[in-house]
């Protein structure tokens, strides 16, 4: 019976080519448009680091107070912390793993003359960092604690960075020079670019180019490396380096692995029984105003997902339902204006379930051809989506099998649900109405 | 023109009149705000940096080699004199930032020492005294600096140059009489510096919606970025010879000291690519709404222009019978324009009041300012007329029905 309706469909279609078109045009650019911009919302929203999102924290510490912060801010303490504050929390190490980190940029001087300088960027890390991230090696380790408290030099490399200086082979072992000084490699990272870099999202949009190397942090701090990124000062730190590292200038993150209920307790309460001491010091003379926040509510404190990326796809979504009563409005005349051969049906016997039956299949098949178009509108938007989008967005929208899938559900369940009321309609025709009036 | 027969008529046809008026709603809903959209992000790209941007452009000059403030600062004077004496340049100057590159120092400032709560917030911008030169600036009030003024400031080392050059906007937002050339500004130090130059107008390094509150307002201080962090070099070519200068600097730099990184991807920028980098996502969405607005408007000229065409094939009887009662071809067009009007005031009252209500919805969640009425006065304006096009054809197609039609039984 359905391959019957099917074929009835497909005559009826055919009858009206022109507002065939129009349906299957106007599902299909609904459809487009919505799924383009949902690949890129997708791509730009999702959880980087979904089996463990949960466990990873990052502590605020309000060095600033209320005098030195804007007023549009409602009250929350800055996005960073200053230089004291962090290191009291590594020294109080109350979580299994932790680490603090910094973005730097080293120049690398090629030992061949006739190459020119290049600068790399990386960060400034503890040796917590590679497991707690889970960074996969392709050579060698991260350092040890004991390295750490060494403040040895020792440095991580990308794979890009490797393939550049050595080729692509095994260099841990070997040494470079970054800055005039030697380092020693200990370990070459697998291509590792978590999107967004939630790791760094304060100095970073999340989407920049991935980073060269790893450092431990207290080597960087022993050689004066500024920071890469921002720096915050509620008030002026003073001259010189060590005035810089006592100030109350923020410039730092901190990561704890916190990896249950228990120990997320345990790391508020020292929190804010810092913050008060910190008070009592007379250093802060403001009650503690901390936060502690997991990954994903971290990437939305700190807007991750572009207002643009948001407000394209709420008015995608817009459009979208304009097609859809566009097409049920289209549906509605085409399928009333076969109310006599409704009526013929059913006065020979067909039941309303029938009726039913066969225009949701003629539906169904708008909606397949809506959906075919809207899958290569689709393909087409993500691939001009460039013209759009930021490129270090754009990019990162792709068409894999999971958005095809959705394209064509869309647009199917989408006609479907349009073509109900106009086939409850066509349901309704009362077969004796219509043959009288013949 | 009766409208009571078309009323009668439209209840008969209650669903195909609500999907229209429903559809002209959600499309004007939707146009206004895109159009609203395209209007806010043209104008923030329009506004202007105040500098020479047609013959600027910015090197982007990291050191390779650690060494001290003074080693620096010799290498950028020396660096700065290449750039001057290339034919192509008109002049040059070191800078730690520039409008548009998206962030970079600003401070509060204060109008005394003590002050707590900061009057205003200023970009800061680091130079010589070839800098108003080099940028285009239009000094309209007291001096540029003199170079015996002009300092070095090393990694996290805290100079205040005791004279500053602001812009017209700041100067009158601390001094709004009008009088502050030779009066102090205080930048988060105990210290002033006095204002001894005013410029007409430079734009902050960035042109996010926190900076709107302090736009082009902007200070010079006469000092040599001269850390590890590198160095902006802002060079304004002769007119006509961009392109010149462009290819040349960055082989002169390289030929004084080989110790320097111009990163070969996006070391050297003409402000042009700057503009566009800073503007990118403002431009695509006034794209992509441009598209969605255009798309959906035809999508409802279509959606109207099929419904109607089902009425007037339904209705070629009823149309034959009042043609044979006497109507005029004249009759049958206007009674389809009427009913169709109709329809549309009914959807673009909604659709106003949906628009107003999505947009304070949008002003909420996100940085967007309040529709103005005018742009849902052209949205109104706009569909109803889409509407009477759209019916125009079928419209003209019922007015061709012939008396004849009447008599027809089928």
């Amino acid at each position: 019976m359905l391959a019957y309706y099917l074929r009835l469909g497909l005559r009826s279609l055919r009858r009206n080519p022109v507002l065939t078109g129009l349906m299957i045009m106007a599902i299909g650019f609904g459809v487009a448009a919505s799924m383009t911009t949902f690949a890129v919302f997708r791509a730009v929203s999702g959880n980087p680091i979904p089996w463990k999102s949960g466990q990873l924290f990052v502590p605020q510490i309000d060095g600033f107070g209320p005098v030195g912060r804007d007023a549009d801010d409602n009250g929350e303490p800055p996005d960073a912390l200053n230089y004291q504050d962090t290191m009291a929390l590594m020294r109080a190490h109350l979580a299994p793993r932790q680490t603090a980190l910094y973005p730097v940029a080293i120049s690398v001087v090629p030992d061949d003359a006739t190459k020119q300088p290049f600068s790399v960027s990386g960060y400034a890390v503890t040796s917590d960092f590679f497991g707690m991230f889970e960074m996969p090696f392709q050579y060698g380790n991260g350092w040890s604690a004991n390295e750490d408290d060494k403040r040895a030099s020792t440095v991580v490399i990308s794979n890009k960075l490797n393939q550049k200086l050595f080729e692509g082979a095994n260099s841990v072992g070997r040494n470079i020079v970054l800055d005039n000084r030697d380092y020693r490699i200990v370990g070459v990272a697998k291509s590792w670019d978590p999107r967004p870099r939630y790791y760094d999202v304060v100095n970073t949009s999340g989407f920049g180019d991935a980073p060269d190397f790893f450092m431990p942090f207290s080597r960087a701090i022993d050689l004066q490396m500024d920071t890469d990124g921002n720096n915050n000062c509620n008030k002026s730190p003073g001259g010189g380096w060590d005035a810089w590292l006592q100030s109350t200038c923020v410039w730092l993150t901190v990561w704890a692995e916190l990896p249950d209920a228990a120990v997320v307790q345990k790391y508020r309460s020292y929190l804010d029984g810092y913050a008060d001491d910190q008070r009592r010091a007379g250093r802060y003379n403001w009650a503690p105003n901390n936060r502690l926040r997991n990954v994903m509510e971290w990437l939305d404190h700190q807007h991750v997902v572009p207002q643009e990326t948001k407000v394209s796809l709420l008015v995608a979504l817009g459009f979208l339902v304009v097609c859809l009563v566009n097409t049920i409005g289209l549906l509605l005349a085409k399928f009333m204006r076969r109310s006599q051969e409704i009526g013929v049906r059913r006065a020979l016997g067909a039941s309303r379930r029938e009726i039913y039956a066969q225009f949701l299949a003629e539906a169904a098949m708008v909606g397949v051809a809506g959906g075919v178009l809207g899958l290569l509108l689709t393909a087409g938007g993500v691939f001009g989506i460039g013209l759009v989008f930021e490129p270090e967005i754009a990019q990162l929208a792709h068409v894999d099998f999971s958005l095809i899938g959705l394209t064509l559900l869309v647009s199917i369940g989408a006609t479907v649900i349009a073509a109900f009321y106009p086939t409850w309609r066509a349901a309704q025709v009362q077969p004796a109405w219509q043959l009288k009036s013949n | 023109m009766h409208i009571k027969p078309i009323l009668a008529a439209m209840r008969r046809h209650r669903a195909g009149t609500v999907l229209i008026a429903l559809q002209i709603a959600l499309t004007l809903a939707v146009v206004c705000n895109a159009l609203f959209i395209i209007q806010q992000r043209l104008a923030h790209l329009s506004e202007s940096t105040g500098i020479d941007e047609a013959n600027l452009f910015v090197i982007h000059n990291q050191w390779a080699t650690a060494s001290s403030a003074q080693q620096f600062d010799a290498q950028i004077q020396a660096d700065v004199a290449v750039l001057r004496q290339l034919p192509a340049v008109r002049d040059a100057s070191p800078f730690n930032s520039y409008p548009l590159r998206g962030g970079g120092w600003d401070d509060f400032i204060t109008l005394a020492p003590e002050q707590i709560k900061p009057t205003t917030d200023a970009a800061v911008y680091l130079g010589d005294e070839h800098a108003i030169d080099t940028l285009g600036l239009k000094l309209v009030a007291g001096r540029n600096f003199r170079s015996d003024e002009v300092g070095r400031i090393g990694l996290r080392q805290d100079v205040l140059p005791p004279v500053v050059i602001v812009t017209r906007e700041l100067a009158d937002r601390l001094y709004p009489d009008g009088s502050a050339l030779g009066k102090p500004l205080y930048a988060m130090n105990p210290a002033p510096s006095t204002i001894i130059g005013i410029v007409d107008r430079l734009q902050r390094q960035s042109v996010s919606s926190w900076d709107k509150a302090y736009a082009y307002q902007s200070l010079l201080w006469p000092l040599r970025e001269a850390d590890p962090q590198g160095v902006f070099y802002i060079v304004r070519a002769k007119p006509g010879q961009l392109a010149t200068a462009m290819r040349e600097a960055p082989k002169a730099l390289y030929a004084q000291s080989r110790m320097r990184i111009i990163d070969p991807k996006d070391g050297e920028l003409s402000f042009a690519q700057i503009r566009a980098r800073a503007y990118d996502s403002d431009r695509g969405m006034a794209i992509l709404m441009g598209i969605i607005s255009a798309v959906l408007l035809a999508i409802t000229a279509a959606g109207i222009v099929g419904l109607t065409s089902f009425w007037v094939g339904q209705r070629r009887k009823q149309i034959g019978i009042r043609r044979a009662l006497g109507a005029t071809r004249h009759d049958i067009l206007s009674y389809f324009l009427t009913e169709n009007l109709l329809i549309g005031v009914i959807g673009v009252a909604i659709g106003a009041v949906l628009a107003i209500g999505i947009n304070l919805w949008m002003v909420t969640q996100f940085e967007m300012a309040r529709l103005s009425l005018a742009y849902v006065l052209i949205g109104v304006i706009v569909l109803l007329l889409l509407g009477q096009g759209a019916v125009l054809a079928p419209a003209v197609r019922a007015s061709n029905v012939p008396p004849v039609e009447a008599t027809r039984s089928v």
